[in-house]
């Protein structure tokens, strides 16, 4: 699985960091995500589907290989 | 279960059909959107497109690629206009119907409109990009209503060169929703960007050349946008047994009958988390609540309690809130300095923390907030130690 960005669509939710936090971040300053981690582990494919879904920007799009 | 049918083609629709794939379920799944438009995003309608700053392709919540891989019978441009539930069948405009073993139903709210001729709503693509078209500099708006999507609109018509006018009925805009104090603080920033917010002015009807008032005045504009909120779209359900009621009322499993559930702005639900019927018209809802509805239509029998959840960008100023702030009791700043326009404010019902509202706010420090609701804090467990930690 590959996690790609759209970072000008993100309006700083953080839903995905609260779902996936392995994942993704948030900046301290505007609460833009930050992905830190684009190849994740397996066994957290699941909670970054669930932080895709819930993006309220649909700014993460998943590659699934 | 083999034939699932979702009704309504935005978020919480879409968000459903994905969720039933992603779970597993390999039947036929029929998804139905009054648009032509393949499913796309609204928050933004009232921000980047009526703005100019992005094109509607933008707004697609899915590529081609990805819908095609959910296997849908993908049915736009179709209006739903009965549901038998006897028969299980979703009855469509064109005289055809559809069958079901398992319904959800997405058909989200349609605004409200006023009495007359030419005024703007803004609730789909289409209408942002006709309403777009025709401001500019020097073009006169009146914004009738000034809640949250008229306080946007306002703004950015005024970075379009509009003269803009924002009329409200009640004495303090947003004052249901934030309380008076934050819906002042709120309302302020129109006036410094030029915008001549009149409040306790209700506007009767749309006319030639503007809108009259009720005590009969003309505001002049050369538009007029409505933004007085909107209604549930369950006309389509009358007959069908369901309980409607300001929205489809459901269970707190978002249940609204044995093998029938709604989702996103049409469903009224029980949340056990604060222990309230509410009906939430939030963009991160629709996802959620389609997410649940669906898994619980398979058969999770999860409760869905959320942290209801949303934002508003206004001039420079961003606004999260969480929480279900109408009904509070009390409204405390805990962080942060009003005057900075930078500030934290709790909201407190009976012994309970209900809601957090921040505007500036670094995001870390409202994330904590959220938390402390979700996990259904006293107010004196978490305000009386300042910050929860």
């Amino acid at each position: 699985m590959k996690v790609e960005f759209d970072e000008p669509k993100c309006v700083a939710a953080g839903q995905c960091a609260m779902v996936a936090p392995d994942v993704f971040d948030q900046r301290d300053d505007d609460g833009v995500a930050i992905v830190l981690d684009a190849t994740p582990d397996p066994s957290l494919h699941d909670e970054v589907r669930e932080a895709a879904a819930v993006c309220p920007a649909a700014a993460i799009r998943l590659v699934e290989q | 279960m083999n034939r699932i049918v979702v009704v309504g083609a935005s978020a919480a629709g879409l968000a459903a059909a994905e969720t039933l794939r992603r779970e597993g379920y390999d039947g036929t799944l029929t998804l139905i959107g009054e648009e032509l438009d393949a499913p796309y995003d609204r928050p933004p309608l009232s921000k980047q497109i009526l703005a100019g700053d992005w094109e509607a392709s933008k707004l697609a919540l899915r590529t081609a690629d990805q819908l095609s891989a959910l296997r849908l019978e993908l049915r736009l441009g179709a209006v739903a206009t009965g549901l038998d539930r006897e028969a299980r069948l979703v009855h469509l405009a064109d005289g055809g119907s559809i069958g079901y073993d398992g319904l959800i139903v997405a058909t989200g709210v349609r605004a409200r409109r006023l009495p007359g001729q030419g005024g703007h709503v803004l609730r789909t693509l289409h209408d942002a990009v006709e309403l777009r078209k025709r401001l500019g500099p020097g073009r006169r708006l009146a914004v009738v209503g000034a809640g949250f999507l008229g306080a946007e609109a306002a703004a950015i018509a005024r970075g379009l060169g509009c003269e803009v006018v924002l009329l409200e009925p009640a004495p303090v805009p947003l004052a249901h929703a934030v309380g008076d104090r934050i819906g002042r603080i709120l309302s302020q920033v129109h006036g410094e960007h030029g915008v001549d917010l009149r409040t306790g002015v209700a506007v009767t009807a749309v006319t030639d050349g503007g809108v009259l008032t009720a005590d009969g005045a003309l505001v002049e504009a050369d538009e007029v946008l409505v933004a007085i909120g909107s209604r549930p779209n369950t006309e389509w359900l009358e007959g069908s047994g369901l309980t409607v009621g300001d929205g489809v009322v459901c269970d707190e499993f978002c249940r609204a009958a044995p093998g029938v559930y709604a989702a996103g702005d049409v469903a009224r639900w029980h949340n056990p988390l604060f222990g309230e019927e509410m009906r939430i018209e939030h963009r991160t809802n629709a996802a959620e609540q389609g997410m649940a509805a669906a898994r619980n239509l398979l058969g999770a029998a999860r409760p869905f309690a959320p942290v209801p959840y949303f934002w508003s960008d206004q001039y420079d100023l961003k606004i999260h809130a969480y929480g279900h702030l109408r009904g509070h009791d009390l409204v405390t700043i805990v962080a942060g300095d009003v005057a900075e326009r930078r500030f934290l404010a709790a909201y407190r019902k009976g012994d309970r923390l209900v809601g957090a509202l921040a505007v500036g706010m670094p995001p870390k420090a409202i994330r904590s907030w959220r938390q402390a609701m979700a996990m259904g804090a006293s107010w004196s467990s978490v305000v009386s130690e300042g910050v929860p930690s």
